[in-house]
């Protein structure tokens, strides 16, 4: 069973490979972000550099995780290869263990650039330990936006699923705090914040890179997102299933 | 003979359309099945029940003696994918050891690639491949697992005439190591060459099931060709009874030459089976 899941997850991984452009989107913006923003405004204070290193990071794991996988999904569900891979000798775990696997791969590598503008051009300092912790948060934190995406995927057409999630992602990074600290951002929508679940992840994050304390109520709504996004994927999964294979 | 494959009174809808309507048929070992029908007959849809694609909404269907929808039973059957879904930048190397990787007793990638003459194209992707070679690919993906019973849907779809009979002998000589196989096409030409059995399906019944040349005697009807001495034109005649009309025609006393009688082709049973109107004279 594990070598099946390999043998799906490489053949994923390859794919995003050989077309890198995914991989491109999502490492671009924030390093871009990064040098434009972060460099010449926080640059100088170690403190707010790692933060908003953590914070770019975590923008393009979240596209990564839900642009990349609603439109992988919803492409998928277009091709005649998917029903052919259901004749194969294997249940649908290997190949949803790929999906998941490939895009948590393809969400490191984008985060790299991210790194080594933070290392070269800012204040930025991070002890190995405290990185670790951050990849674990950032892990961690995606998993809610990896679900959305899959629920995104399973119910639309992939042009629609591309669109979607766009309109998904860019509210809920600016609401989270991920572009702006969340000081700085105007009254209401500090009032918003702490509900989407961008906060919740970020200050995970926050907390393993600066050990910063990370509020109650984002954390519960976190947690909370991340119920109602598996229900709502698992309830997609199965509609789709019902419609193309019973 | 040991039964590979089994519909017991299988009835599949679509919401209103009925795709097949109470099948029952027995795939034995050893077998070449070729399922003739027009487009919409409902072939897809039984191979699909056999691979596990889609449950019968009533009915039973079985592969070697259990259920389609296990996994393990699968490991059996090969299918050819459609060959416009095949990934566009995998390699064909890696296509077939991913789809290899599934099968416990399977071929060695190098192995199935030369066997399909595939074996100079291992570092290519996909979507430089023509037309033909992808087809190719797609139907060497269905040996991939040492397979007993394979199903092929249009297996020589777009191919040259090499290219095609280089696939027949392929299936002949899967079929002579003792392989079965199910196979649909359009060419009536490629059942006849590679099928023993022929299954007759349109709108989800099975209207005939028998030997070839069983099923192009059922439409009972005879070719008769002759030139008329007089005009010097080939006549073609398509008749149930060509013995009277030869007899009829030399008491006449009109002069005739080159006289052939041949049966009705697969393609002429074909047409007389799933058109509601009798064929012809």
């Amino acid at each position: 069973m594990s070598s099946l899941v390999l043998a799906h997850t490489r053949y994923l991984v390859i794919e995003q490979i050989r077309v890198p452009i995914g991989i491109l989107a999502s490492a671009f913006f924030p390093a871009v972000s990064m040098v434009a923003f972060v460099v010449p405004f926080a640059g100088r204070d170690p403190v707010a550099a790692t933060t908003a290193t953590g914070s770019l990071m975590f923008f393009g794991a979240m596209s990564a995780a839900l642009m990349g996988l609603s439109s992988a999904v919803a492409q998928d569900r277009d091709l005649p290869w998917n029903p052919y891979l259901r004749t194969l000798p294997a249940g649908p775990l290997p190949r949803f263990a790929g999906r998941i696997l490939s895009t948590l791969a393809v969400m490191l590598l984008s985060v790299i650039p991210v790194l080594l503008v933070a290392a070269l051009f800012t204040e930025a300092t991070i002890t190995p330990v405290r990185l670790l912790l951050g990849v674990g948060a950032l892990v961690l934190g995606v998993v809610p936006f990896m679900l959305m995406g899959l629920c995104v995927g399973f119910l639309l057409a992939s042009k629609a699923a591309m669109a979607v999630s766009q309109l998904l992602f860019f509210p809920m990074a600016i609401l989270g705090g991920l572009l702006l600290p969340p000081q700085v951002l105007p009254q209401f929508v500090q009032a918003v914040s702490p509900y989407v679940p961008t906060r919740g992840a970020a200050e995970l994050i926050w907390a393993a890179v600066v050990g910063a304390r990370p509020g109650v109520v984002p954390l519960v709504m976190l947690a909370v997102w991340t119920v109602a996004t598996a229900t709502a994927a698992f309830w997609a999964y199965r509609r789709d299933e019902g419609r193309r294979f019973t | 003979m040991t039964v590979l494959a089994r519909a017991i009174d299988a009835t599949r809808r679509y919401g209103d359309v009925l795709a097949l309507d109470h099948v029952s048929l027995d795939i034995r070992a050893g077998e070449v099945v070729g399922l003739l029908g027009p487009n919409g007959a409902g072939k897809s849809t039984l191979i699909n029940l056999f691979a596990g694609l889609r449950r019968p909404t009533s009915g039973t269907v079985e592969l070697f003696g259990g259920s389609p929808l296990d996994p393990a039973t699968r490991r059996g059957i090969g299918m050819t994918p459609q060959e416009t879904g095949l990934p566009e930048s995998l390699r064909v190397g890696e296509i077939a050891e991913f789809v290899c990787a599934h099968f416990p007793d399977r071929v060695a990638t190098a192995e199935l690639l030369a066997r399909f003459g595939l074996e100079d194209l291992v570092r290519r992707q996909v979507g430089g491949l023509s037309g033909g070679q992808r087809r190719r690919l797609a139907v060497a993906l269905a040996f991939a697992g040492r397979p007993r019973l394979v199903f092929l849907d249009e297996p020589t779809t777009g191919l040259d005439v090499g290219a095609r009979r280089a696939l027949w002998e392929g299936i002949r000589s899967f079929h002579e190591e003792g392989g079965t196989v199910l196979l649909t096409s359009h060419y009536l030409e490629e059942i006849e060459a590679l099928a023993e059995r022929v299954l007759v399906v349109d709108q989800g019944r099975v209207l005939a099931d028998d030997s070839v040349r069983a099923v192009r005697g059922m439409v009972g009807t005879r070719r008769v060709s002759l030139v008329a001495e007089r005009s010097g034109d080939r006549i073609d005649l398509v008749v149930n009874d060509p013995d009277r009309l030869v007899v009829e025609l030399v008491r006449s006393g009109t002069p005739f030459s080159g006289l052939e009688i041949r049966p009705a082709t697969l393609e002429e049973a074909f047409l007389a089976l799933t058109s509601k109107e009798p064929a012809h004279v």
